[in-house]
């Protein structure tokens, strides 16, 4: 998995301590062993180092991201690669400032801390600045960012590319057995 | 491969190479015309193909600038991308999926049938199902389409699983798996349907008709197609009568060239074919070619659309298989007593993770839509295709404040829903989640419209050259040797997807253009 070993390129396991001295910040989390996500990554274990953020404006940023896109139980790993675009997007003054000045309009709807204050809270904010150009920024980031990758494809279950295993014509196109199927004038059988 | 000398004027200039453009090319070019087809994009095959949806849209969508205006929400949420096209050699028909259905005959005859209609500008074509018919017929057999020429129809999906019972169930009579222009069976040296999914990426197995691989190395094997890639045509030039003469373009490396031709044929799709015709605006033609009566770039239509989609307990899968895997047509006659006139069908669809994200509501966010993400695996999903009426302010413009990257102005798209578009929309997203509530969904969603994919009407066949741009062969009314050669002909939209109409009006105009030829009266 691409994404997922991204994110390990510094995993827990063998991090390289000197790189990780260097960053501005650190996001870590720990899989769960049963999930899609779990079964899958070479560690349960998981870290993001930063380069331009800081922890607080990182933090904001990744529960900003879940307050947008409040699913189940979509590990935080993935919610990283949205805030590694960010740090991205803050690699020049003019970009770090933007990122600045959204988080701190975020903690100040929120009267405190964005990531630390109530999920409720968290919402009420979100909705009062949902047109900000900060809070638009991350929504199209997570857009673009949270499902075009290794990892939700596997965690949401698509299975992408399909030509080099033979697309699905043997692999269950049409599996689906909990509706009748239709009659052949509607559906006629695979030609060979 | 032949290549013309750019003062040769006595070939045809085709500008475009997709389901019109290919197709006349190769249609003149079997009957010994010689044809410069001009492409705006590069060439691509199956092999380059790429199973990824971000990706593929870069490699073939038409990403140049584009404006728009108007009360659609298109304008809201993809104000620089009003409609889905690609360009590449073979043009939209890369990414298209393949329905291929006729258009009946009151269809070309809207004005007499539905009446008049207050701010519409709805008109009878001045051509009937009766002269289409053969020609259709030779397009379907061109195309490989299932359920014709004895071809068998397609498997149905997962997605058309549900589909099926569900219109069953609300009563439906007619739902099955399309006329499909992908092949059920290996035909005409493609093979059968992998069931990729990926028919809007491209088809990497070839079994979905596209005029990349099929009507483009037919013309070329005949010695009598030069296809310039990467060529894009900004301007058509005229003599002193008022003839076409050349077509303007700029290479690969940016450099402007001229092609003297005997005849234009403009193929764009129906955004750039009237920009092409703006841009070319002249002393003699000070509000752009071809257009006397005004017409140019207006009834801009793109079909009544939106989609429906549902998520059930169990798991479905949608995105195994093709992507418009049935269609149901009981809705297609026109029955004024359901508060509209036309009709609309049901296709299946269904999007890869990425492109669901990015389109089944755009800006959205929250927890229904994050629910909505995380059934993907159990949803399935349709999208209305119904008739959109003309009007006269749906509108391709020049945005002179815009400009692309050769300097051009951008075309400006402009649209406003019609009250009968707006009343076929709500009946048909009823409907649609009938259809999905009847076998069990758990919760169903209305998608708005995703950037047009059908762009029709910009350049109109007409009766009277008072009220349209081209005559029943698409040769433009002011012009003799000018011709329209896409969807922008279209007089009105119909309730099917367009592209077999297109192919068959170019077999048609192919047959013209020649004979017009040998008679020397082009
Ligand atoms: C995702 C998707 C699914 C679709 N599914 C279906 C379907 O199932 N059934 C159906 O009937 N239709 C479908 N369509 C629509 C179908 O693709 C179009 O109707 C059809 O391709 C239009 O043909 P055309 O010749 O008008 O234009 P296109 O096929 O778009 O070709 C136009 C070509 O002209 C080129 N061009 C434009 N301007 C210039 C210029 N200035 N100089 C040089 N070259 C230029 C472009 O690069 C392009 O290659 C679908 C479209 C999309 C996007
Ligand atoms: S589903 Fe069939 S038609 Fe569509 S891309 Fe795959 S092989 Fe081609």
């Amino acid at each position: 998995m691409k994404n997922m070993t991204e994110i390990n390129a510094a995993g827990l396991e063998n991090r390289d301590r000197r790189h990780f001295l260097k960053s501005s910040a650190l996001l870590t989390g720990v899989l769960t062993a049963t999930s899609v996500l779990g079964l899958l990554a070479p560690s349960l274990s998981w870290a993001l180092p930063l380069q331009h953020l800081d922890q607080a404006d990182a933090d904001a940023v990744l529960a900003l991201a879940k307050t947008l896109y409040p699913h189940k139980d979509l590990p935080d790993a993935v919610y990283a690669l949205v805030v590694k675009e960010l740090d991205v997007y803050a690699g020049d003054a003019e970009g770090r400032n933007f990122v600045t000045k959204g988080v701190a309009a975020l903690n100040a709807k929120a009267s405190g801390h964005f990531s630390k204050v109530s999920r409720a809270g968290q919402r009420r904010a979100v909705a009062t600045l949902i047109d900000d150009g900060f809070v638009q920024k991350v929504r199209s980031t997570c857009v673009t960012g949270l499902y075009n990758n290794d990892m939700a494809f596997a965690h949401f279950g698509y299975e992408g590319e399909a030509f080099s295993k033979g697309g699905y014509v043997h692999r269950g196109f049409n599996d689906l057995s909990w509706l009748p199927a239709p009659p052949s004038e509607a559906s006629p059988a695979l030609k060979s | 491969m032949v290549q013309f000398a750019k003062d040769d004027d006595t070939v045809v200039v085709i500008v475009g190479s997709g389901a019109g453009g290919g197709t006349l090319a190769n249609e003149l070019c079997q009957k010994g015309v010689n044809v410069v087809l001009l492409e705006a994009g590069k060439r691509q095959s199956s092999a380059t193909f790429i199973n990824d949806e971000w990706p593929s849209f870069k490699q073939l969508a038409w990403l140049d600038t584009r404006t728009t205006s108007g009360s659609w929400r298109i304008a809201r949420d993809f104000p620089n991308l009003p409609s889905w096209i690609c360009k590449t050699v073979g043009g939209t028909t890369t990414h298209w999926a393949g329905a291929s259905l006729r258009f009946h005959d009151y269809e070309f005859k809207t004005r007499t049938t539905y009446g008049g209609i207050k701010g519409a500008n709805v008109m009878d074509w001045p051509l009937s199902l009766d002269e289409l018919e053969p020609y259709y017929a030779r397009a379907e057999d061109k195309m490989g389409v299932t359920r014709t020429n004895d071809i068998p129809g397609l498997p149905g999906n997962n997605n058309f699983k549900i589909m099926y019972s569900g219109a069953t169930k609300v009563g439906y009579k007619t739902c099955h798996t399309g006329r499909m222009a992908i092949n059920s069976r290996p035909r005409a040296g493609r093979g059968r349907c992998l069931q990729l999914g990926f028919c809007f990426q491209g088809c990497k197995s070839g079994a979905k008709w596209s005029t990349l691989y099929t009507e483009i190395p037919a013309a070329e094997a005949t010695g009598k197609l030069e296809l310039r890639t990467e060529a894009h045509v900004a301007r058509i030039e005229h003599d002193a009568a008022g003839k076409a003469n050349a077509v303007v373009y700029f290479d690969a490396d940016g450099k402007e060239q001229r092609q003297k031709a005997r005849v234009v044929c403009v193929a764009g799709n129906s955004i750039e074919t009237p920009r092409l015709l703006l841009m070319s605006a002249s002393a003699k033609y000070p509000d752009g070619l071809a257009n006397s009566s005004g017409q140019v770039g207006r009834n801009y239509m793109r079909h009544t659309t939106g989609s429906v989609y549902a998520y059930f307990r169990d798991p479905v899968h949608f995105y195994r298989g093709t992507v418009m895997a049935g269609v149901i047509t009981d809705e297609v006659p026109n029955n004024p007593k359901r508060g509209f006139v036309g009709g609309y069908e049901f296709e299946t669809i269904s999007l890869g993770l990425p492109f669901y994200a990015a389109f089944l509501d755009p800006g959205a966010w929250g927890s229904k839509f994050a629910t909505f993400m995380d059934h993907y695996k159990s949803t399935a999903g349709m999208w209305i295709v119904g008739e959109d009426l003309a009007q006269k302010s749906n509108r391709i413009t020049l945005n002179s404040m815009v400009k692309d990257q050769y300097g051009l102005p951008v075309p400006n798209v402009h649209y406003d829903d019609h009250p009968n578009d707006v009343a076929m929309r709500e009946h048909a997203y009823k409907q649609g989640e009938a259809i999905y509530r009847a076998v069990g969904a758990l919760d169903v969603i209305r998608t708005p419209p995703y950037p047009s994919t059908h762009n029709l009407g910009t350049c109109r066949m007409s009766e009277k050259a008072s009220d349209g741009v081209c005559n029943k062969h698409g040769q433009t009314h002011d012009i003799p040797n000018l011709f329209i050669s896409d969807g922008s002909q279209f007089t009105s939209g119909g309730a099917a997807n367009p592209t077999l109409t297109i192919v068959s009006l170019a077999i048609r105009q192919a047959e013209y253009i020649a004979e017009q030829l040998a008679a020397r009266s082009l």
